[in-house]
């Protein structure tokens, strides 16, 4: 058997994969976050709330509505999005004058409520959603195993997230999004109805996250926690990146999975702490992160 | 006028009559009182300038037309609407454009992406070509990053930029600052352009002698208020007068 390090090829790749499937997770959350950091500078702790929202929909459109997964997948994010956006309109604007620290008091809280509400009544245990039948079984690639799902996630994750920088960075509505990231008050002289901008920006991350969400139902236990536990990491990923670069907050999501793949198959024992080194390191070496614009 | 203001978005032609009449205007930054009163008006077709020392308070007046300062009170009356009571970014929707002292290119976006961003708010904008034939060097640039232009090449993306939108009234703030004499030559070639088309253009200045040849009215501004009126034609006579007001 090809051994890489003294590791078996099959093991190896099979770790590889997962820390990719992390990684595109992690990908879509550092994203939202970093949308709705540029335009609102706040750094939105009801992210991972977000993202079990957008599981839990899913779970219990099935369970309740008999909403398949495709329905989900397209529904759900347009559902939770409308929420963000509705909480942004109704809550965060009425601190957006204020500094940028009670925003994250705010959304942290909101979190809190989310979470708490949906312990009450389901309990932290978690179900399981059944992976949709058309992504049911898997292929064996010769050197390893590949779960038709995960390849889905990971192919869903890249697009969506190319999509967003492709818009972001090649069309007029990402220049106004960049415009008004740099200087609102301008925009505003120009015409560009900013307040609303800002809205749909942020309906948007949420609905990156809830997307994320949907995606994830099949994988984890879809339980009221599982976005907090993800959000610490994501912020960690967010911190390595830097919030400067949409492209950026992509590629250091799948990086850092890999890089906790790759620990998982070396010394196990540090995986769930390698990001948080590497997260050290680079706050002392480039404290603005990897992609970030140094201030 | 004033309630419906706020719903109003499209532009009024009227002929003859005043672009811009800004009243009894005050605008405050938080606790600070800056404008005392402001009263002036500018005719379709007028280039005016707003002189005055630094902090007299002519860019807090264009700011103040276009609602970018905390509070104010008075009027501002644009083509027959009052503006005071509009939302900031309904305001260039009445066909104003407004160029800031800090020029305000995107770093983010690239020349041409600067000059194709701001809405347009009326028919009868500048057509790309036109702009670049007016502005060669921005044609040759127009993939730079906005930020790595020159600040002349700048100052040209930024009043490019506003001309595309077809607003006929142009605030314009100090934009022959720092600039080298060449370029402000340029400048001033394009404001007489500009006028011919039939702009309706305020000129805030600190170049009087670029300001002198283009006006058909000057304003004297200080501590917040206009405190006299000087057409083109009374220049001549009243040269050293208006040379201590503006202390040169």
């Amino acid at each position: 058997m090809t051994m890489i390090f003294g590791v078996p090829l099959m093991v190896f790749m099979g770790q590889l994969m997962l820390g990719l499937i992390n990684g595109a997770f992690y990908a879509l959350l550092s994203l939202g976050l970093a949308v709705i950091f540029g335009l609102l500078k706040i750094v939105n702790f009801a992210h991972g709330a977000m993202y079990m929202l957008g599981a839990f929909a899913t779970l219990l459109g099935f369970q309740y509505l008999g909403l398949n997964y495709w329905v989900a997948l397209l529904l759900v994010p347009l559902v939770v999005g409308g929420l963000g956006m509705v909480i942004e309109r109704l809550i965060l604007r009425r601190i957006a004058h204020l500094d940028h620290l009670y925003g994250l008091l705010l959304t942290f809280g909101l979190a809190l409520i989310f979470e708490g509400t949906l312990i009450n009544f389901f309990g932290v245990s978690g179900s399981s959603y059944p992976t949709p039948a058309a992504l049911q079984g898997g292929m064996n690639l010769g050197f390893m195993f590949l779960p038709t799902y995960r390849a889905w996630v990971l192919v869903a994750a890249l697009v969506v997230c190319l999509g967003t920088w492709f818009v972001i960075e090649r069309t007029r509505l990402g220049a106004y999004l960049r415009a008004g990231t740099e200087n609102p008050a301008l925009m505003q002289a120009f015409g560009v109805n900013v307040p609303q901008l800002i809205t749909l920006t942020y309906g948007f991350g949420v609905a990156l996250a809830a997307f994320a969400g949907v995606l994830a139902a099949p994988l984890y236990p879809v339980s009221p926690t599982m976005g907090s536990s993800l959000l610490i990491v994501v912020f960690a990923v967010v911190v390595i990146g830097g919030m400067g670069s949409i492209l950026g907050a992509v590629i250091t999501g799948l990086a850092m999975g890999l890089i906790e793949g790759l620990t998982k198959v070396y010394y196990p024992e540090a995986a769930n702490t390698v990001i948080f080194l590497v997260m050290i390191l680079v706050l002392l070496l480039r404290p603005a992160g990897l992609f970030g614009k140094e201030a | 006028m004033s309630q419906a203001a706020e719903t109003l978005t499209e532009y009024h032609d009227l002929d003859g009559a005043e672009m811009l009449r800004v009243s009894d205007l005050h605008a405050f930054y938080g606790e600070s009182h800056i404008l005392h009163g402001v009263d002036f008006d500018v005719k379709r077709g007028e280039l005016v300038t707003l002189l005055g020392r630094n902090g007299a308070g002519r860019s807090t007046t264009l700011k103040s037309i276009m609602n970018m300062v905390g509070h104010r009170t008075g009027s501002i009356v644009i083509n027959g609407n009052e503006t005071l009571g509009m939302k900031p970014h309904r305001i260039p929707r009445l066909g104003i454009g407004y160029c800031p002292e800090e020029r305000g290119i995107f770093a983010s976006l690239d020349v041409e992406e600067n000059l194709l961003l701001p809405p347009t708010v009326r028919s009868g904008g500048m057509g790309i070509d036109e702009i670049y034939a007016m502005f060669p060097n921005l044609y040759e640039r127009r993939h730079s990053q906005g930020t790595r232009l020159s600040g002349g090449e700048q100052q040209m993306l930024a009043m490019a930029r506003i001309l595309r939108t077809g607003a006929r009234l142009l605030l314009l703030d100090e934009i022959t600052e720092g600039l080298a004499p060449v370029i402000v030559q340029t400048l001033g070639e394009v404001l007489v352009k500009l006028k011919e088309r039939g702009m309706t253009i305020v000129l805030v200045e600190q170049n009087f002698r670029f300001a002198a040849p283009l006006a058909d009215r000057h304003f004297v501004m200080e501590h917040g208020r206009i405190i006299e009126e000087i057409s083109a034609a009374e220049l001549p006579s009243r040269r050293e007068h208006l040379n201590s007001l503006l202390g040169v």
